[in-house]
């Protein structure tokens, strides 16, 4: 294990973040002038991170492929953000924080990092409400909470439904301000194509003028990649179509460690798949668990009926059958799976087959119509406005989707991946949702890593690079990577094949869902590995990418993302074939209890599965970190 | 369905344009108007051409990115929906669908149907914002917000960015975008302090960047997304007025 | 000064302009209205006769109809500079555009209402005003007091249906831009209020509609009777 070193702070539990800000070094403000730091991506942690620099007087460059930094995909969550304010006096404090999303996480998230994340939430609802975010208030004129996934307190902390875009809003104007004041140099339409790595450390990236095709090279004594998730390797997700794995995959490639690539967190509520042409899902809250009942009929021969023509005793709510005691609340994996066996049996509903009901006539009968309307009216509105369904007529269809990657670069305690200089934060590092993650979390995480833990974590690191002149963006090591980024380009344009980016793009994202989806298997794992490599190699075979590479080209984009996809996928599977146990977003099918359920094994796998790249075509190394619990126990879930 | 489409296709920003028409046939009702768009750039690009570039991301009706002017209306015929939101049920079999970018000097089309809303972004940065750095808040409870107020404010602050109200506006007005985000601000509490400045400074940007005046016509607002309210564009006016004639500086 | 200028040549300052002197026209319009209803007066020729010479020779409103004129100006020379500018805001127009489903007609022509306006305005000033002031208009005397005879000229030019239509066609012009301007005026003010702006718009389509009806009934009434039809 000498290979890792977690960086984690000796001392109490509670102590370590207060102790490490106390020690550690700090540059001061006219050495900040001289440093430059590169942000790539301007969603939660990206903009948080590059307004806060900033403000401390860094030089920051900051990249976004979108075509301004208030679009990052952080817009679309809606619940909620998560903070131990303890507002409701409901027992609420930074530990029960910070042991649900342990014990949330089923015990794979480091607990230095997860209880610092507790520790910085309720400052982050401090800095939000003084940018202006507009959090939802009772009549005395004072923050309110709700409940939020399953937890036995009310600490979330919401926007209408549109907590995301507001949070991203207070972020993007932040950021906005330093742009303004000239500390942040922004680029917009810019995607990155490659880290340059000097003498071993990050020195700067390669990016893409999306709008002309130049090649340019930046270059920062610290690179800070806060780039999301690589949920679309599945094709359909409820990621954004842009959102993709290019900046981490990169990194990966220049030595930065893959952790837990197969923990993917599968939401159960979403709007199911209604055509082959459909290029994404669209999410609906959970919330809609707590008066809906989930149902398909018995029989297979009743599936093509309209809901209505079923009788009562022909439906099988088989929520309430399999788990009597959480019933249609059980968390979020276990409802996905057994809509995933129930379809699977035949048994599902709609024009394609692969959907349950979400049924509210029982709720409306007892509450009326009036009170779910006040509930769910606005999300009634948006499944009707994407289904043409009356919900308040007919059942809604549901099926999971995939929604959120827990797996992401390795980190260590200070968010610095395994190569010096390179940083990542928010959903593109591993960090701190283990292998599943807490409804309202991800927004805090965020935020937490750019507001609060990167401005001093990255000070450490830069406080040794105060004599270091600017980057040469000169040095061969930038030839070096441009070079390489146009050829890549060049191959990609000149293949002149037969197929479609999408077409192999959802080719790839068939043989995830089906083997490396919800439920997985050795078997089908192995297949899904073998697979991926053919398709990988038709695909640089018989892609067809039209246009230049020197004007905005966004088959170009899109094909750069799949080629990068094509090799995720291949270590999302060897990742899920070598964790022999299930834990949260992970199910193996051969390790279940005796009623069927996941089945951890603590013995063998209470580890980070940290993966280290060899080469193209090869197989990678997998390094393992050992999770040490001293502050909880391991439990098992039990929801029967 | 069968469908027609005009299409605006220009190759860069200083490129002359022109529309063109598409043939596309098996559109089911049930797709929506981007995975038509999806479906005819995958026939032009079998049939060898170079696809239509528009611009799209969350495809949920929350980023803001898309932005197509269809059939004569800015996010199509639909109220309160995004293009990325608008499903093909809306149209008939044997439809001819005009397609066009939002139109505006302050918006110069980069290619085919994507332009650059970066003017939107100067707006912000002149001053759509609260100079809070971080770890200077005070606790979130420490100044209590009326709920009317706060309501009002985030109805504002809903606001997408998506650049409708200046593509449905005759004159191209920026002046509900700006309003809203002078709206959020002026309201809460915590927006106060700049509460003069900011207007004077975001107006100054929104003029300098060459969106025309407010007529007060309402297509803004009846083609806006989200709802943003036209009242926000007077509040605006006020304050701008209020900070240039009571205004110290 | 800088602020003045740069708050005036602001697109918020120039609106303001643009309502101050619209509102300002507004109540010219009332005022020239109700005064012109003389017109239908039984005792026609005489009391409108009286009624013009009052207008033309009462020092207050003299200089009231010189702050009219330059009211008049600076919204002209105002809407165009502003309509020159929103043009240019969209070099490229849209090839389909259903600009009706979304604002009134009067609100997006506000600049061809006011082009008919202006060209009203011309016309009835060179007719009337121009003819009272330097034009040859006979004398009439009434009680030993010598006064101009606008009323025969009034009459003498309501005769022909054709110039009756150019006044109900103008006032057609003056009700749409009255029915946008109005209640846009005082948004363009800053005034918006739950419970003031619903009257405000009322206000407004009275003013729109009652106007230039009370305007139009001098023109038919002269024209009826010039021609012996009452």
């Amino acid at each position: 294990m000498s290979k890792f070193d977690s960086k984690v702070p000796a001392g109490a539990l509670a102590d370590k973040w207060t102790q490490y800000k106390s020690e550690v070094p700090l540059v001061s403000p006219n050495n900040k002038r001289k440093l430059d730091v590169i942000i790539v991506g301007t969603g939660l942690a990206g903009a948080s991170a590059a307004a806060t620099l900033a403000e401390l007087g860094y030089n920051v460059k900051a990249f976004c492929f979108q075509d301004s930094p208030r679009r990052a995909h952080s817009i679309a969550a809606q619940g909620g953000i998560n903070a131990a304010k303890n507002y409701q006096n409901d027992g609420d404090s930074n530990y029960r924080l910070f042991y649900d999303t342990i014990k949330g996480g089923d015990y794979r998230s480091r607990e230095s990092n997860v209880h610092r994340l507790a520790e910085v939430s309720a400052s982050i609802i401090d800095q939000c409400v003084a940018q202006g975010v507009p959090f939802a208030r009772d009549y005395g004129g004072l923050l309110t909470n709700r409940s939020f996934g399953g937890v036995l307190v009310s600490r979330t902390f919401y926007a209408r439904g549109q907590t995301g875009q507001q949070l991203l809003i207070g972020a993007y104007s932040a950021l906005s301000r330093q742009i303004a004041s000239g500390r942040v140099k922004m680029y917009n339409r810019h995607e990155m194509l490659d880290v340059v790595k000097i003498n071993g450390e990050a020195k700067g990236i390669i990016t893409r003028n999306l709008i002309n095709g130049k090649i340019e090279r930046h270059g920062g004594h610290a690179v800070l990649l806060c780039t999301g998730g690589y949920g679309n390797v599945f094709f359909l997700s409820t990621n954004a179509m842009g959102s993709n794995v290019t900046a981490a995959w990169k990194a990966y490639k220049k030595g930065a460690y893959f952790a837990n690539p197969c923990f993917t967190q599968i939401h159960p509520t979403c709007i199911p798949v209604s055509g082959h042409n459909q290029s994404k899902l669209t999410l609906m809250s959970e919330s809609l668990r707590n008066d809906g009942r989930v149902w398909v009929p018995k029989r297979k021969e009743d599936c093509g009926k309209h809901p209505s023509e079923i009788a009562e005793e022909d439906r099988d709510y088989y929520l309430e059958r399999i788990y009597p005691s959480f019933g249609n609340l059980v968390p979020r994996d276990v409802a996905s799976r057994a809509a995933l066996y129930v379809t699977n049996e035949g048994r599902g509903v709609g024009k394609t087959g692969v959907a349950v009901y979400l049924d509210f006539s029982r709720a409306i009968k007892e509450q009326g119509k009036n009170r779910i309307e006040e509930k769910y009216g606005n999300l009634f509105e948006m499944y009707q406005r994407i289904t043409d369904e009356n919900p308040y007529e007919v059942p809604m269809r549901i099926f999971p989707a995939v929604h959120y990657t827990m797996g992401g670069l390795w980190v260590d305690y200070e968010l610095s991946t395994s190569v010096p200089g390179l940083y990542a934060l928010g959903e593109a590092n591993f960090s701190d949702h283990g292998a599943n993650r807490l409804g309202a979390s991800a927004l805090m995480q965020g935020l937490a890593d750019g507001y609060f833990v990167i401005p001093y974590t990255v000070g450490n690191y830069l406080s040794k690079k105060i004599s270091d002149p600017k980057v040469d963006i000169n040095h061969a090591a930038f030839d070096e990577a441009e070079n390489a980024v146009r050829a890549s380009l060049d191959k990609l344009i000149n293949i002149n094949g037969s197929r479609t980016v999408d077409d192999f793009h959802k080719k790839l994202g068939k043989i995830m869902w089906e083997k490396v989806g919800m439920s997985r298997n050795g078997e089908g794992l192995r297949w899904a590995i073998s697979e991926i490599q053919k398709l990988r190699k038709e695909f640089w075979e018989d892609v067809r990418v039209p246009g230049t590479k020197d004007s905005k080209n966004q088959e170009l984009e899109k094909a750069g993302r799949v080629a990068d996809f094509l090799e995720l996928g291949e270590l999302m599977a060897r990742d899920a074939l070598a964790r022999e146990e299930s834990a949260g977003g992970h199910f193996r099918e051969e390790y279940r209890t005796e009623e069927g359920e996941a089945k951890r094994n603590d013995e063998d796998f209470t580890h980070v599965a940290a993966w280290e790249y060899t080469g193209d075509n090869q197989e990678p190394i997998r390094n393992v970190e050992e999770l040490v619990f001293e502050n909880v126990e391991l439990k098992t879930r039990s929801y029967k | 369905m069968k469908l027609t489409l005009n299409i605006w296709r220009q190759a860069s920003t200083n490129a002359s344009g022109s529309m063109q028409a598409y043939k596309l046939d098996g559109v089911d009702e049930d797709m929506s108007f981007l995975e038509m768009m999806d479906m005819l750039n995958e026939q032009i690009i079998r049939d060898g051409g170079e696809p239509v570039e528009f611009d799209h991301d969350c495809r949920e009706g929350i980023c803001g990115m898309c932005s197509l002017y269809i059939n004569g209306q800015p996010h199509g015929p639909s109220n309160l929906t995004t293009t990325c939101q608008l499903h093909m049920r809306s149209f008939q079999d044997g439809d001819t669908i005009d397609i066009e970018p939002w139109r505006a000097s302050a918006f110069p089309v980069v290619k085919d149907l994507v332009v650059d809303r970066s003017a939107f972004d100067r707006i912000i940065q002149a001053g759509g914002y609260i100079s809070v750095n971080t770890g200077n808040a005070v606790d979130a409870n420490a100044v209590p917000v009326e709920k009317k107020t706060a309501d009002e404010a985030f109805d504002a602050a809903a606001c997408i960015g998506c650049g409708a109200c200046v593509a449905a506006c005759k004159n191209a007005s920026a002046a509900l975008f700006v309003s809203a985000k002078v709206s959020h601000l002026a309201l809460l509490p915590q927006g106060d302090a700049e509460r003069k400045s900011r207007v004077l400074k975001m107006l100054d940007q929104m003029d300098e960047e060459g969106f025309g005046s407010c007529t007060n016509t309402g297509a803004c607002e009846a083609e806006c997304p989200k709802g943003i309210s036209i009242t926000n564009i007077a509040r605006m006016n006020r304050e701008y007025m209020s900070a240039s004639i009571f205004g110290e500086k | 000064m800088n602020w003045i200028t740069n708050f005036l040549f602001s697109s918020v300052g120039k609106k303001l302009i643009m309502s101050l002197t619209g509102l300002f026209l507004c109540l010219f319009l009332v005022v020239h209205m109700a005064g012109n209803l003389v017109l239908l007066d039984p005792n026609g020729a005489r009391a409108f006769n009286e009624y013009a010479y009052f207008m033309t020779t009462f020092p207050p409103i003299k200089v009231a109809s010189i702050f009219t004129m330059l009211g008049i100006a600076f919204h002209i020379i105002d809407g165009i500079v502003l309509s020159l500018q929103n043009q240019k805001s969209r070099p490229t127009k849209y090839a389909a555009s259903k600009a009706g489903k979304s604002s009134s007609w009067a609100s997006r022509n506000m600049g061809l209402l006011g082009v008919i306006i202006f060209f009203f305005i011309i016309i009835h000033l060179k007719s009337f005003w121009f003819e009272m002031k330097f034009g040859s208009v006979p004398y009439v005397e009434y009680d030993g007091n010598k006064v101009k005879d606008l009323h025969t000229i009034v009459m003498a030019a309501f005769k022909s249906p054709l110039y009756v239509l150019f006044y109900l066609i103008s006032l057609a012009a003056i009700s749409f831009h009255l029915w946008h301007g109005f209640q846009s005026a005082f948004r363009s003010l800053g005034f918006v209020h739950n419970k003031y702006t619903p009257i405000i718009k009322i206000l407004g389509y009275i003013i729109a509609i009652g106007v230039p009806f009370g305007f139009a009934l001098q023109p038919i009434a002269a024209y009826l009777i010039a021609n012996g039809i009452i």
